[in-house]
């Protein structure tokens, strides 16, 4: 058994370390107080091929892996949450059409996002359905060759600049009379697709959340991913694939608020001497670097049981978001801690990760709904 | 123990009440936002006397003492903890060290319109390499004939921005073994050589104002020295001891009841799979650990408050209030978070607001770290609990 990453990953890793501090360290801080999508930093990101990872080699891709992709949003979001949102919408939106989508689907789609040319969304979530998409209220209805959708979606991450949208809508059977989740590509600019409003949110600015409403919006049947019916099968399934998206921007914004937190106790003087020498000073770093190692070995073995169908990654990948999702919160509260005043000011890093970790506890599924998952794995599927 | 309030008490914290509902908790929001408080709302304050609550009658107070205080802080900052924080920092510890430790002239000359709201305080104490260890400041005093002269910087002083009357403290010179003589003074923002050089940009209490100060040769006549030359360090702890400490535990206090309404009400609301989530076991616990802890951090505000106002020895007990508050109120916020999901993520409602203002409690008035070593001093000291 070999826990260490192999030389592609470590190489993977060093260049996006490189990159982010080169390109993104400067510009993390203004993305937060300006709450403007960074359109530069996407390009960067595109340049250099980590906008492709999410995709397969023959869309354009680098391969689609969970594994990579994890250790490149630890990456990028010890720089900034708001930009590893970028990378992780572009999983998100895309992963019904990767899983699900027909092959002219994906020829369609794939490549534009795949280059970082274009922009993608998932669109579930809506008033009343946040951890419960059974209680999906838009509906879409066929008529002839479309379907046309009626309805509203919230907190849609990036829904208001998307190129092309995956849509949840319910469909009633004709014949059974059914009401069950279906699954569309929405593309940009298409009549009743509305961005009615952005939400402000306490992190992850930059990162937008838009409500979106359907006003008799028409979608081409061949825009139907899977087969009619079958959206929640597919909500499911993308949901599971982002729960180590999720998890990896956790870790990377506990580990960027530890690096900070440790060269501050370095160089800050109280009582005469670095307050690095204070042991309360280093407990707390001691339990953010214990908190934050195990975070990261859990997040790579899910990623990694993902990318192998283990059969037993449900557990894992679940595991791995609530873990390092709450680790983040608890390592960037502590890392305000040790920086004292100045971890509440905007001057200092860490309050920006601090209220970005908040986010990622809720972002994909709240850590109360993996908690659920969990225990239902060890209780047995016939509990 | 007595736990209960008196009618008066009961009445007037109808009284704050009623002023919270109508008035604070509708500007909250856009205070928030604009990082500043509507001043229409300070004129309201100065005409319900919520400036002197706790201060005698003989100062123009309401003499109501540290309970009165605490009641009046915990139903404000169920409406805007900046807002609350003006008051705190101006009858806690702003205007405390002259009550404490001032002459019958200070007291007449700065007091007087402070208790009645004419005038606004602040506490300078924190420097920029001066936070926990207040033993080294590097702001000095160098007494010229019948005047001190001050050259230094202050930074994260609430209040700051807006004192006409701060009590300040400075090193004037060593003792024998080498450390720094601490002296305070009371400074008026119209000496010449003060200048307010810069208004922080935080996380959270956004409208409440932390300012650096910055003493350049600023002339300050003696009678102005708080308590004796050298005796700072005292006035310092009293003040913090006394007026910092409870009133921050008051404040956190009705933060927290304030996150329990609003949870309850968002759970009894919001429906998912099929029954509104406050029958969910998962929320249920959380809101029993927010009574749990809202509960106990009532008893322990009280409890010290009335204790203060016996006049009884309450380092140790004012540091419980201090730590156990803090660290309480942010358990409270991170659990209203989780109840409100996603949404408790926006700024269209209040709850990641308190969330982001909860968070400063645990690093003024004392880092969680220094109350722990407060505490444990006073223990070590007694020998026993």
């Amino acid at each position: 058994m070999n826990f260490e990453l192999n030389k592609d990953l470590l190489f993977l890793k060093e260049m996006i370390r490189d990159l982010m501090l080169e390109k993104v360290a400067a510009r993390a801080a203004e993305i937060d107080a300006t709450d403007e999508f960074p359109w530069d930093i996407k390009e960067v990101l595109a340049e250099h091929e980590i906008m492709a990872m999410p995709f397969a080699e023959e869309y354009g891709g680098t391969g689609g892996k969970l594994l990579p992709l994890v250790i490149a949003l630890e990456e990028i979001a010890k720089v900034s949450g708001s930009v590893a949102m970028i990378l992780g919408a572009q999983c998100f939106g895309s992963a019904a059409i990767s899983m699900a989508g027909t092959e002219n689907q994906k020829q369609r789609f794939l490549p534009g996002l795949a280059s970082g040319e274009k922009l993608c969304a998932f669109a579930l979530t809506e008033p009343n359905a946040g951890s419960d998409p059974a209680a999906i209220q838009s509906t879409a209805v066929c008529q002839g060759d479309k379907y046309v959708l009626n309805g509203t979606k919230r907190l849609i991450t990036q829904g208001n600049l998307a190129d092309v949208l995956t849509v949840f809508a319910k469909t009633v059977n004709e014949k059974s009379g059914d009401q069950k989740l279906s699954c569309f590509l929405v593309e940009k600019g298409t009549p009743g697709l509305n961005v009615r409003s952005l939400e402000e949110k306490i992190g992850l600015k930059g990162s937008p959340a838009a409500e979106l409403f359907f006003d008799n919006m028409q979608v081409p049947a061949e825009n139907l991913v899977g087969a009619e019916g079958a959206g929640l099968s597919i909500a499911v399934q993308v949901l599971e694939k982002m729960l180590p998206v999720a998890a990896a921007q956790g870790l990377g914004l506990a580990q960027g608020a530890l690096d900070f937190a440790v060269q501050y106790a370095r160089d800050r003087v109280q009582f005469g001497q670095p307050i690095g020498k204070f042991q309360a000073i280093q407990l707390m770093l001691a339990d953010m670097e214990i908190k934050t190692q195990a975070a990261r070995y859990l997040v790579y073995v899910a990623a990694d049981k993902y990318d192998r169908k283990a059969h037993d990654r449900s557990k894992f990948l679940a595991m791995a978001k609530a873990l390092a999702t709450d680790v983040a919160v608890e390592v960037s509260d502590r890392a305000i801690q040790v920086l004292g005043g100045y971890g509440y000011i905007k001057d200092y890093p860490v309050e920006r990760m601090y209220r970005d970790a908040k986010i990622q506890q809720m972002f994909i599924s709240t850590n109360e709904i993996q908690r659920i998952v969990i225990a239902r794995d060890l209780l047995g599927r016939d509990f | 123990m007595d736990f209960s309030f008196s009618v008066e008490q009961e009445s007037l914290r109808n009284r704050w009440k009623r002023f919270v509902d109508e008035e604070v908790r509708p500007r909250a929001a856009e205070a928030d936002k604009n990082h500043r408080l509507d001043p229409e709302l300070i004129k309201m304050a100065q005409e319900l006397g919520l400036f002197g609550t706790f201060y005698p009658r003989e100062y123009g107070g309401a003499g109501l003492g540290f309970v009165g205080l605490c009641l009046m802080l915990e139903e404000l900052a169920r409406g805007c903890g900046s807002f609350a924080l003006m008051f705190a920092a101006h009858q806690g510890i702003g205007a405390m060290g002259i009550y404490l430790e001032g002459t019958a002239e200070q007291k007449k000359k700065y007091l007087v319109p402070l208790v009645k709201g004419e005038k606004i305080s602040a506490c300078a104490v924190t420097e920029p390499d001066s936070g926990s260890d207040i033993t080294n400041l590097k702001t000095r005093a160098d007494f010229q004939g019948d005047h001190f002269v001050i050259n230094g910087t202050k930074r994260f002083i609430t209040n700051g921005d807006i004192a006409d009357i701060i009590v300040m403290f400075a090193s004037t010179g060593k003792d024998k073994s080498g450390r720094s003589r601490m002296t305070s003074f009371i400074l008026e923002k119209d000496f010449p050589g003060f200048s307010v050089r810069k208004i922080e940009d935080k996380m959270g209490i956004t409208a409440s104002g932390t300012a650096e100060l910055v003493f350049n040769n600023m002339i300050v006549p003696a009678e102005n020295v708080l308590g004796k030359v050298g005796e700072g360090y005292k006035v310092a702890r009293k003040t913090l001891e006394l007026g910092g400490r409870v009133t921050l535990g008051a404040m956190c206090l009705g933060a927290a009841k304030e996150l329990i309404d609003l949870s309850l009400a968002h759970a009894k609301k919001r429906v998912q799979f099929g029954k509104p989530i406050q029958n969910f076991q998962t929320v249920q616990g959380m809101l029993g650990e927010m009574a749990t802890r809202t509960f106990a951090m009532e008893s322990v505000v009280y409890r010290v408050a009335r204790l203060l106002d016996r006049g009884e020895p309450s380092t140790m007990e004012a540091a419980i209030c201090k730590l156990f508050s803090s660290e309480a109120i942010d358990v409270i916020a991170e659990l209203a978070m989780r109840i409100h999901g996603g949404t408790g993520c926006l700024a269209e409602y209040p709850i990641e607001r308190f969330y982001r203002d909860a968070r400063i409690n645990r690093l003024y008035e004392g880092t969680s770290e220094i109350q722990k070593i407060i505490i444990a001093a006073s223990l070590i000291k007694k020998g026993v609990y």
